[in-house]
């Protein structure tokens, strides 16, 4: 019996004590957050903030397909929470949240990496930096990104 | 291979800025693949055309290889390296 499943593309702050709560079971000893926040440089340069955009529906079914991996992959895992703000995100604020729950942390741990990784290698959100030492703003992949020069996906 | 139909294509982020649109439009004989459509498109788009070894092709949210046999009425897009997280 899989426990609670959240995800969500959101626009504006996300309430991380909701994205908690909503991972808390009675079976679990352990929830694990994982949260992504905007920093002020990249390399050298000082960054002003972030901007995402989402291929909204394709998103939203990747990071399903990415839950659903998770319990296929660490059957012990009991909550499975993905979500990822759109729009602008000013430094220090959070872009993203991949938190897992579990009887133990050792599991915890391990699936919420996991799916974090997984996470920047696929699912169709982008991301553009802002400067402020003038420069234009630019769009920036992951460096996991897969594309069709590299490996298939399953 | 049947008739010419027009296959309307969603662009995001980088692709979407370079070509100046949210989606394009491309004229493909019913049937055809997804290399053929990523062809058509490079050759009407030069930045389609210059990103393209990093393009991925969506088909009715899933990535699919040059090979797929685009259905009509399917939803198409074009994705450039993502960079979520």
């Amino acid at each position: 019996m899989p426990g609670p499943t959240q995800i969500e593309l959101v626009e504006g702050p996300i309430d991380i004590a909701a994205v908690y709560a909503a991972l808390t079971h009675p079976t679990c000893g352990a929830v694990n957050l994982f949260v992504g926040t905007t920093r002020d440089h990249h390399d050298e340069r000082p960054v002003e903030e972030l901007s995402y955009e989402a291929y909204g529906p394709m998103a939203t079914r990747e990071l399903t397909r990415l839950a659903e991996e998770t319990r296929a992959r660490f059957p012990d895992v009991v909550g499975v929470a993905l979500v990822h703000r759109l729009g602008r995100v000013p430094v220090t604020e959070a872009s993203v949240v991949a938190g897992v729950s579990s009887a133990h942390r050792g599991v915890a741990f391990e699936a919420s990496q996991w799916v974090m990784d997984a996470l920047k290698a696929r699912v169709p959100i982008w991301k553009k930096e802002t400067y402020r030492d003038g420069g234009a703003p630019q769009w920036v992949a992951n460096k996991e990104a897969l594309s069709p020069t590299k490996e298939p996906r399953s | 291979m049947g008739d010419p139909s027009n296959v309307g294509v969603k662009l995001f982020a980088s692709l979407r800025e370079a070509v100046g649109a949210r989606e394009v439009t491309v004229s493909l004989p019913t049937g055809s693949t997804a290399g053929q459509l990523l062809e058509a498109l490079a050759a009407a788009h030069p930045e389609v055309a210059r990103q393209r070894d990093a393009l991925s092709l969506a088909v009715d949210h899933v990535i699919r290889g040059p090979e797929f046999v685009i259905a009509p009425g399917a939803e198409v897009a074009l994705l450039p390296p993502v960079g979520g997280g």
